[in-house]
């Protein structure tokens, strides 16, 4: 659990530069009220991952006058605050919420309103598990009763109860049925809720028949087991979609949910980026996103632009540069005056772009889906045939309708139902553990089939944070130096400088950060300035030798002292998985809007041939899009926004937990942990899975090729029937927990355990100290 | 056999009740968390789920 250790309070205020919190005006549109005077927020944290980090967030937060409860959600990674509006008269800031989680360590996070409907839709499920759990059990010791010889009036009373519980459940429980088949076939189509639909309501009609004539045979236990053992396999696939999806879309937001507007007699009031109209004056703080596309009218900054196109180089903007929403401001305020509203801004047209490019995928079909498109009408046809069949052979019209039941309910495609979900609610809950999310079943299924893989650079095979290169060439004295200034800057490279140095670095006073520019210290030595080459020296900019390095520049009274050079740091075993994929036969790539020499550097450092540089979002897209019309399976992997339609538009897709949101939504797996070996996981555990679900098909096939002629020969009795299903659901059960024995190279993802915390400080020790 | 007439009834109603467990733990939210009540069980602090 040191994970989780304390000591981090200092990195604080650094922290913040890579992370705003959200403001009080965001943080008041999103708390609902529970109570006289107690509004709730949900805060997505989604580094917390064991015990101590729920106690540590939940004690934060209780400590706090204003708090009134605080719990952490450790599966939706997630914490809900119930908050008073004032304590003892004084209204209650509520950012001192995510302060106070920030201040233990953890990110948090606002996030769009989840759909409330999906996780109601999986408590009714639940509930109809259990009502046709109970049925059936109850319904299986009256049966064994009747199989055990109980006769005449003793064996119609236990058909009767039988009747009265398995009604309920049936018109309770298989509600999800009927409505899925009515809906099916009022459009002309048939689906593998039609023949368990036809199935259930027949042997329960059948079987109800049988009671009334005080027959012999009813089938009610295998209708309810039937019903059990359907929404199980139903309840597992909608978790399943659901658990990932929720946590994905639970992560840190991109797009600020409104801005300070500046009025016309510089009134400022907030206004949420709906509302926001062409030529609204916005005023943006430094580590706030800039919600609208723009125009820079007053201040100068620094953007980090790195999620928009994928340049790691942070772009310095003056008055008259235009600005894209999304973006950044790193160290000065801005006013800027919007050009788009949020509909059609830079972040709307990617929207735009990725729903162009789905189409691809969405002609890919669940193979339980292509199996359903099989299996349902070869099941009608044969009962039928039975039906008909037995009818001319024997004249007994209503033996023909008991053998075609039978055949029915023992066809029923419970364990087809279960064999594909089981596997990947498995295999779902062994990728979680290694720190993978997966959106739905399906991406599985492609991403098992994937023969090339593509990747972005900035923030997917790198870290998208600077590491200075050259330290050592550096002397004491300059670094020393550099590493004081250095303190005084949020900027990326600033803080990259100030954390490579080791020693206790010199202090100074007084020193001014010249937003766009760098930071400058004036002494009794000479005035200080660290920063552009431009700014340092007061060169014009000289520059424009391709370099695959940042610079930065240390100069007193404007002559260079030293030089420091960054580059970005490779995420962490980037080498070790693609080395792996490359030895398994994956052709790979790399798709990067950046500079061409970084580009060319990084493919070389990871040996990687074939690479392409300054890439447009659209020009990506298009480039996953000939792969596919080459005929080959890609799988793209990407963080930023630039990166969104080439996600949406790939076979399948995966994306670092750190990604933008877009980049996210798009993305068909997320990974949490910073090392890059989960997408040699990944696939091999797909495949594993992939393997499993055609065994399953196997077995259940199996089952069917033995127990459909003994239904059609009229030997299943309601025993047999109920016997057979069930056991070749259970031995699909079993055969799909051989997935949790996948132990892929956990050695090197327990140690990523520690990573696992997206802001992972690393030299906060020395801060705090 | 006349004992059937009391044990069924019995019987089902403590099926039922069973039923009836689950379905109000369900509702109260016992199955919201499960990754973190596994954890919460090693903690001392009185612990009420938020709403």
């Amino acid at each position: 659990m040191s994970c989780c250790a304390a000591g981090s309070e200092g990195a604080l205020d650094i922290e913040r530069a890579g992370h705003a919190l959200p403001s009080a005006e965001e943080l008041r549109l999103s708390s609902r009220a529970v109570g006289p005077g107690l509004w709730q927020v949900d805060l997505s944290v989604p580094a917390v991952h064991c015990g101590t980090c729920i106690t540590t967030v939940e004690h934060a937060l209780k400590a706090l006058p204003q708090v009134e409860r605080a719990r952490v959600n450790l599966s939706t990674k997630r914490v809900s605050v119930v908050w008073k509006e004032s304590v003892d008269g004084v209204e209650t800031d509520p950012v001192a919420l995510p302060r106070a989680i920030a201040a233990t360590g953890y990110e948090s996070h606002l996030f769009t309103a989840v759909e409330e409907a999906s996780d109601s839709l999986r408590n009714q499920l639940i509930r109809a598990v259990a009502v046709s759990g109970f049925a059936a059990t109850n319904i299986m010791l009256l049966s064994v009763s009747v199989w055990s010889g109980a006769d005449a009036a003793t064996r119609d009373l236990f058909h009767w109860i039988s009747a009265m519980i398995a009604a309920p459940a049936l018109i309770y429980a298989g509600r999800f049925f009927y409505q899925s088949a009515w809906g099916a076939l009022t459009h002309g189509r048939t689906n593998m809720d039609v023949p368990i639909a036809i199935g259930i309501t027949l042997s329960y009609a059948a079987s109800l028949w049988e009671t009334i004539h005080h027959g012999e045979h009813a089938y009610f236990d295998a209708t309810a087991s039937l019903l059990f053992f359907l929404l199980i396999g139903r309840t597992l696939d909608h978790v399943m979609r659901d658990r990932a999806r929720s946590a994905i879309s639970g992560l840190a937001r991109l797009s600020p949910r409104g801005a300070m507007v500046i009025g016309e007699f510089g009134t400022q009031d907030y206004r949420a980026v709906e509302d926001i109209k062409v030529g609204d004056r916005i005023a943006i703080a430094a580590g706030d996103r800039i919600p609208v596309d723009g125009v820079v009218i007053a201040g100068e900054s620094d953007l980090d632009v790195s999620i928009v196109n994928g340049e790691s180089a942070p772009q310095s903007v003056a008055p008259g540069s235009a600005v894209q929403a999304g973006t950044l401001s790193l160290t000065g305020s801005l006013t800027i005056s919007a050009t788009a509203t949020v509909t059609n801004s830079f972040l709307a047209e990617i929207i735009h772009l990725m729903e162009a490019a789905e189409g691809g995928r969405a002609h890919y079909r669940r193979i339980a889906d292509r199996a359903a498109q099989f299996y349902s009408p070869a099941v009608h046809l044969l009962a039928i045939t039975s039906f008909v069949t037995w009818g001319l052979y024997d004249g007994d019209w209503k033996h023909a309708m008991m053998v075609a039941i039978a055949v029915l309910i023992i066809t029923c495609p419970c364990a087809l139902g279960l064999a594909v979900p089981v596997v990947q609610v498995v295999a779902a809950g062994r990728l979680f553990k290694a720190g993978i999310m997966v959106k739905d079943g399906s991406a599985m299924e492609r991403l098992a089939q994937v023969d090339t893989i593509a990747f972005d650079k900035t923030g997917t095979l790198t870290l998208g944070r600077p590491r200075l290169v050259d330290g050592p060439a550096v002397t004491a004295e300059a670094f020393a130096i550099a590493a004081g200034l250095a303190a005084h800057s949020r900027h990326p490279l600033s803080r990259a400088l100030w954390s490579a140095y080791s020693l206790q670095p010199r202090s100074f006073d007084g020193v001014r950060e010249v937003p766009g520019a760098g930071v400058e210290a004036a002494t009794s030595e000479g005035t200080w300035r660290l920063g552009h080459r431009a700014f340092a020296c007061g060169e014009a900019q000289a520059e424009l030798i391709p370099n695959p390095y940042s610079e930065v520049v240390l100069s007193r009274d404007g002559a260079e002292i030293a030089t420091f050079h960054f580059e970005d740091i490779l995420r962490p075993r980037a080498e070790t998985a693609v080395r792996q994929l490359k030895a398994s036969g994956f052709r790979l790539g790399i798709l990067s809007g950046d500079r061409a020499v970084v580009v060319a550097k990084i493919a070389r450092e990871l040996g990687i041939d074939s690479w392409r540089s300054g890439l447009s979002p659209r020009q990506k897209a298009e480039g996953c899009a000939e792969a596919a019309a080459e005929g080959s399976k890609l799988l793209m992997v990407g963080d930023g926004i630039n990166d969104a339609p080439a996600l949406a538009a790939a076979h399948v897709s995966m994306a670092p937990a750190t990604a933008a949101d877009v980049g996210r939504q798009a993305a068909d797996f997320v990974f949490m942990r910073d090392g890059l070996e989960a997408v040699p996981f990944a696939i091999e555990a797909s495949r594993r899975a992939g393997r499993l679900i055609r065994e399953n098909f196997a077995l259940a096939i199996g089952y069917n090729v033995i127990a459909v002629p003994i239904a059609l020969l009229g030997y299943a009795t309601p025993l047999i029937a109920a016997v057979a299903m069930s056991t070749s659901s259970i031995i699909v059960v079993a055969n799909a927990l051989r997935l949790n024995r996948l132990a892929l190279d956990e050695a090197s993802s327990g140690e990523a355990e520690t990573g696992t915390r997206v802001t992972g400080p690393a030299a906060q020790p020395r801060l705090a100290a | 056999m006349n004992m059937l007439i009391f044990l069924i009834p019995i019987a089902l109603f403590l099926g039922g009740l069973g039923l009836f467990a689950f379905l109000w733990s369900l509702k109260s939210g016992q199955y919201d968390d499960l990754d973190g009540a596994a954890w919460r069980v090693i903690t001392d602090d009185e612990d009420k789920p938020a709403l």
